[in-house]
């Protein structure tokens, strides 16, 4: 019973979040109803006992894809009405592609119906007694270590083209040096200047201006 | 896991790792244009090192629970991978020096794209085969933007990963619906779920036929998903074209040929269908399409795209014979292509990089070695007996015609003419026309490679050297497909 109402609530709100997306005018508003769309799918997984789905789509969706689209929002200067007024003078050409496709596989159901019947079942049964986290972690870096180890190669020649493609090694840019500064004692910090009687003290030039207050 | 798993994939782990440790030593040494140096230098000792390391193995091996498989045909194939990519290193240095490119990332990113084609070459599994290729393939685009100050090879290089991320997607779709029919990712269960004589007419079994061979005619790019050829050939920088025109070419063949005759041998007349398709498609758009470039390295794109033809004419046959042709095939054409391209490498005046094919112009005259060596590999291209480009010609079209594909042979046969045209006219450029202003002199390395592939053109019809690669494409072809007669 209690599962069933979270079900309802999760999923209405899910469905409503999912149309406030493309129905808010403010592309910010649509961000944010977006993670509320992947909160409540999260909830749906939790129901399924699928709680590590669940956590994975709060934190990689939520966590660092919903962010980065607000990034994107935010800070490029993206001119919507005209993307609408473009999408507007192509709305019938898609509508119709759009409608073709759909009478097609409409044609398609009705001739053949659904039942694509797999040859062997290509669902296990659910490990008991462990959570599911537990039982993906068990057969990950032992059974599916080769392709762990194919996709983290993946993600390591997807950092190096990044950092190769953008990077550029401006000259006369200051930077900071962390260990140049922890390492600055009294000898290289400060300078006894003899002053000669009736003298005056001529400030020698700052080697560190940034130290210099 | 014990050791002996590790024995099987030695190969993959020495690249894995010597090129992580070449990052790293690249990364802590200060002075840029020297690190990129040492490592292009070490780079090309480790792949040759992993040449050896997989020339030791022997038997045939199945590791990662069916995903990983080692035996004669993945190690003749690893072997040629290796060696043409150690060469296409070996012609950087010269242009990629006066370019100021000459960046340590360069030989890492090739040695990382290496290791994907090997792991192409040893999929047996659906996921398998998708992280080899997206392996290779984001290397590759990283690769074809490397100029990245120039605008050509940005747009090389972004169109390249459009069109990639597109034809990846198609394989997904296509490798989610063998799955869903036939339970399975393993190449294994496949084949033995398609044998059963009801999944023949299975419309999920077809698609997803259909989408995984999409994906894999764009990476070899086969006609009609050749679109981004000619451009990324144009724009990427020149040793990069010759890597591009080599070593992924073979490795998207070996997936294409284990993954039909490994995984569907059950419906062999559906895939036989396409590939014959794809195959005179390839051959009449490359020969005709070639007649009008003024570039020589989008008339290498064009070339290329008819050698992919050629090749599946091998894989259409579908039997021993016709994969050990497919093998002599790429063999040959990998030494051609690294040739071609060491000459366009060559043509330099006054320390830039010429490409036009109007600038080979009276090349007789000036340098005369380098106007024989570029026509003996335009004559091999265009299959001139005794030179090894007819040799592999001969070796696809004979299978295809004790099977009985005629029509296939015949427009080969005719279009060969009709490619021949193109090549012959780059020979009488350069011996009959007006003398240009001559060349800088290439090179000592790239001229290796010129000479090296040209002397192995020549001498292929000599027995020790052509029948040594057709006899060791013989047994490789034999481990994989077994049942045939």
């Amino acid at each position: 019973m209690a599962s069933a109402l979270f079900f309802y609530l999760f999923s209405v709100l899910a469905v409503a979040a999912g149309a406030s997306v493309i129905l808010t005018r403010n592309p910010v508003h649509a961000v944010l109803f977006l993670i509320l769309a992947f909160f409540n799918a999260a909830g749906l997984f939790v129901l399924l006992n699928a709680e590590f789905l669940a956590m994975l789509l709060v934190i990689v969706y939520v966590g660092a894809v919903a962010v980065l689209f607000l990034f994107v929002v935010m800070m490029l200067d993206v001119d919507f009405a005209e993307l609408k007024a473009g999408f507007i003078k192509n709305a019938k050409i898609g509508a119709l592609i759009g409608g073709l496709v759909l009478l097609e596989l409409l044609a398609l159901v009705g001739y053949k119906g659904l039942a694509v019947s797999p040859v062997m079942s290509p669902t296990s049964p659910v490990p008991a007694g462990i959570t599911n986290t537990r039982a993906l972690g068990e057969i990950l870096y032992t059974k599916y270590v080769y392709y762990f180890e194919g996709a983290g190669l993946i993600l390591l020649v997807a950092m190096i083209g990044a950092i190769v493609l953008t990077l550029k090694h401006r000259q006369n840019v200051k930077r900071q040096s962390i260990s140049a500064q922890v390492a600055r004692g009294p000898a290289t910090g400060l300078e006894v200047v003899k002053v000669p009687s009736g003298g005056s003290v001529i400030p020698p030039p700052a080697k560190h201006p940034e130290a210099a207050e | 896991m014990d050791s002996s798993v590790l024995n099987v994939v030695l190969p993959e782990l020495i690249l894995a790792i010597g090129a992580i440790s070449l990052l790293m030593l690249g990364v802590f040494t200060s002075n840029g244009e020297a690190a990129g140096r040492t490592v292009t230098w070490l780079s090309i000792g480790l792949l040759l090192a992993t040449a050896i390391a997989v020339f030791q193995g022997s038997g045939s091996s199945l590791v990662f629970g069916g995903a990983f498989v080692s035996d004669g045909f993945t190690r003749f194939l690893k072997i040629v991978i290796l060696i043409g990519a150690a060469l296409t290193l070996l012609m950087t240095f010269d242009n990629f020096g006066r370019a100021k490119l000459l960046q340590f990332e360069y030989p890492v990113l090739v040695l990382l794209a290496t290791l994907g084609m090997l792991m192409m070459v040893s999929a047996n599994d659906l996921i398998a085969l998708y992280l080899g290729l997206e392996l290779q393939s984001l290397a590759l685009y990283v690769i074809a933007a490397f100029k990245r100050d120039d605008v050509q090879s940005s747009e090389a290089g972004l169109k390249y990963f459009v069109l990639g991320a597109l034809s990846s997607g198609m394989l997904l779709y296509g490798a989610s619906m063998l799955y869903g029919v036939t339970g399975s990712t393993g190449y294994a269960t496949i084949a033995a779920a398609a044998t059963i004589p009801e999944m023949s007419t299975n419309i999920g079994l077809t698609f997803g036929l259909v989408f995984v061979l999409v994906g894999l005619a764009f990476k070899i790019a086969a006609v009609p998903f050749h679109m981004w050829t000619p451009d990324v050939y144009q724009g990427a920088p020149t040793p990069v074209t010759a890597f591009f025109a080599g070593a992924p070419k073979i490795a998207a063949m070996a997936l294409l040929l284990r993954f039909t005759q490994a995984a569907l041998p059950g419906i062999a007349p559906q895939w036989q269908q396409i590939v014959i398709f794809l195959a005179i498609a390839s051959m009449v758009l490359g020969s005709f399409a070639a007649i009008g470039q003024n570039n020589i390295k989008r008339l290498l794109a064009y070339s290329s795209i008819g050698n992919v033809g050629f090749a599946l004419i091998g894989l259409a046959a579908n039997n021993t014979e016709g994969t050990a042709g497919v093998l002599v095939y790429l063999v040959i054409y990998v030494a051609m292509t690294l040739g071609a391209f060491a000459c366009v490498l060559a043509m330099q005046r006054n320390g830039r990089n010429v490409e036009s094919i109007s600038d080979l112009s009276g090349l007789a005259k000036t340098n005369l070695t380098f106007a024989t060596i570029l026509a003996v590999l335009m004559f091999s291209l265009a299959g001139i007996p005794p030179l090894a480009g007819f040799w592999a010609k001969w070796y696809v079209f004979l299978p295809a015609i004790k099977a009985g594909l005629y029509p296939l042979s015949v427009i080969g046969v005719v279009t060969s003419v009709v490619g021949a045209y193109y090549y012959l006219r780059v020979v009488k450029i350069m011996f009959f026309d007006e003398t240009a202003e001559g060349f800088s002199p290439p090179e000592g390395r790239t001229f290796a490679v010129m000479a090296l592939s040209a002397a192995f053109v020549v001498a292929f019809v000599l027995p020790f050297v052509g029948g040594t690669v057709v006899d060791a494409a013989t047994a490789a072809a034999s481990v994989l497909v077994p049942a045939h007669p």
